[in-house]
């Protein structure tokens, strides 16, 4: 079968399969975005994990962290299969060559934030990537299905974080809904441009890389998310957010902050590429040393 | 240098491939397994191999690989009819 069949039928392509070079093209340069944006956004819950206020909330956090790193190598090591180094894709990361998520040039300015990132980034995340798990690239797809499986958990555990501060004092309930007027934005940002401003879409979903467009998948998070917002009797900071009988139709969506962080004018932008690359820089002693450690024990062919 | 990972998900099933990561040796080629993929639970043992040392079929000479199985159904039960009202068959 060539490649048009394959797709046409909704099968997989494996990595040694033909494939044309626009949608491998496509494919690096998604799932390496993709594999960033995991590895960046440890950054703006890692800020809570010394000052997490229990225990249990601290270990919780701690795994959710550690899962993000998971994440990150799942995706670099698809991205490998179609023929990439992960060395490369970090220096195009740390070069500012590749981008990342825009919501985590976004700073966590209170515990609220981690529950709401849990709640409201991770939530748009898993309605983002679950139709990822049938994406037509095999190991993007099975990669995407690992990390949907963890991914539940993170959004359970910032909506418990949410419920408990919403339940809380008048305090923690101001916490709670100033993160909400914070994140809410940003994270329906997080599904990307309109499908009319976005060029690449079509091309996208030919390909059987991309399931659903942009708008409908945002459409589907709103919906998910009022009732919870509701429920949790916090206010979404969207004075035209209306109930058409159908949906919960959200006003209009400020464009313009989006591709001002886009650009790299975002809070943070500049705080988590320098972050990054001091991580990298820090950690080259322990890659050298794993070499060198490996290079003498190495048997004698 | 990158090695593939299987891993025994419990006792009685087959080692099963799960991804692959990148090590300078065995050791921490199974240690880092270890933290990548078994993070809850997932496995009861675990190999780790080399990718370069993976001999793959080509999918190039898929067809003319496989072909030979593919014009004999006689090699599967449900080729033979079964009398009706027969059992143990
Ligand atoms: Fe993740
Ligand atoms: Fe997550």
């Amino acid at each position: 079968m060539d490649f048009q069949q394959v797709i046409d039928t909704d099968g997989r392509i494996e990595p040694r399969d033909q494939m044309p070079d626009a949608y491998r093209q496509t494919l690096v340069r998604q799932i390496a975005q993709h594999a960033h944006s995991e590895i960046i956004g440890m950054q703006p819950e890692g800020n809570w994990i010394t000052r997490a206020p229990s225990l249990r909330r601290k270990a919780i956090l701690v795994a959710k962290v550690q899962d993000e790193a998971g994440h990150g190598l799942y995706l670099y090591g698809a991205a490998e299969t179609l023929g990439v180094d992960r060395a490369e894709l970090l220096d195009l990361l740390h070069a500012g060559r590749q981008k990342y998520s825009t919501i985590f040039n976004y700073p966590t300015t209170s515990w609220a934030d981690v529950a709401a990132i849990g709640w409201l980034v991770d939530g748009a995340a898993i309605m983002n990537q679950v139709p990822l798990t049938r994406c037509s690239y095999g190991p993007y797809a099975r990669a995407m299905t690992r990390i949907c499986k963890e991914e539940s958990f993170h959004q359970r555990q910032g909506f418990e974080a949410m419920t408990v501060l919403s339940r809380g004092t008048a305090a923690q309930q101001q916490m709670a809904q100033d993160a909400l007027d914070r994140w809410w934005w940003p994270a329906l940002m997080m599904f990307g441009p309109p499908d009319a401003a976005s060029p690449n879409s079509a091309q996208s979903m030919a390909w059987g890389i991309k399931r659903f467009g942009n708008d409908e998948l945002r459409q589907r998070f709103v919906d998910a998310t009022v009732p919870q917002a509701e429920f949790l009797g916090l206010t979404v900071p969207d004075p035209a957010l209306s109930w058409d009988g159908e949906h919960h139709r959200s006003g209009e969506i400020d464009w313009t902050e989006f591709a001002e962080v886009m650009k790299g004018n975002g809070p943070c932008n500049r705080q988590r590429l320098e972050f990054r690359q001091q991580a990298h820089a820090d950690g080259a002693w322990v890659r050298e040393a794993a070499q060198a450690y490996a290079s003498k024990h190495r048997p004698v062919a | 240098m990158l090695w593939e990972v299987f891993v025994r998900s419990r006792r009685g099933l087959s080692h099963t491939h799960v991804g692959s990561l990148h090590a300078d040796d065995a050791h921490l080629a199974l240690r880092n397994a270890r933290d990548v993929y078994t993070r809850r639970q997932e496995g009861t043992s675990i190999w780790v191999v080399p990718a370069a040392q993976i001999v793959a079929s080509s999918p190039d000479e898929k067809d003319a690989f496989f072909d030979p199985a593919g014009d004999k159904p006689y090699r599967h039960p449900t080729f033979y009819d079964v009398p009706e009202g027969l059992t143990h068959l």
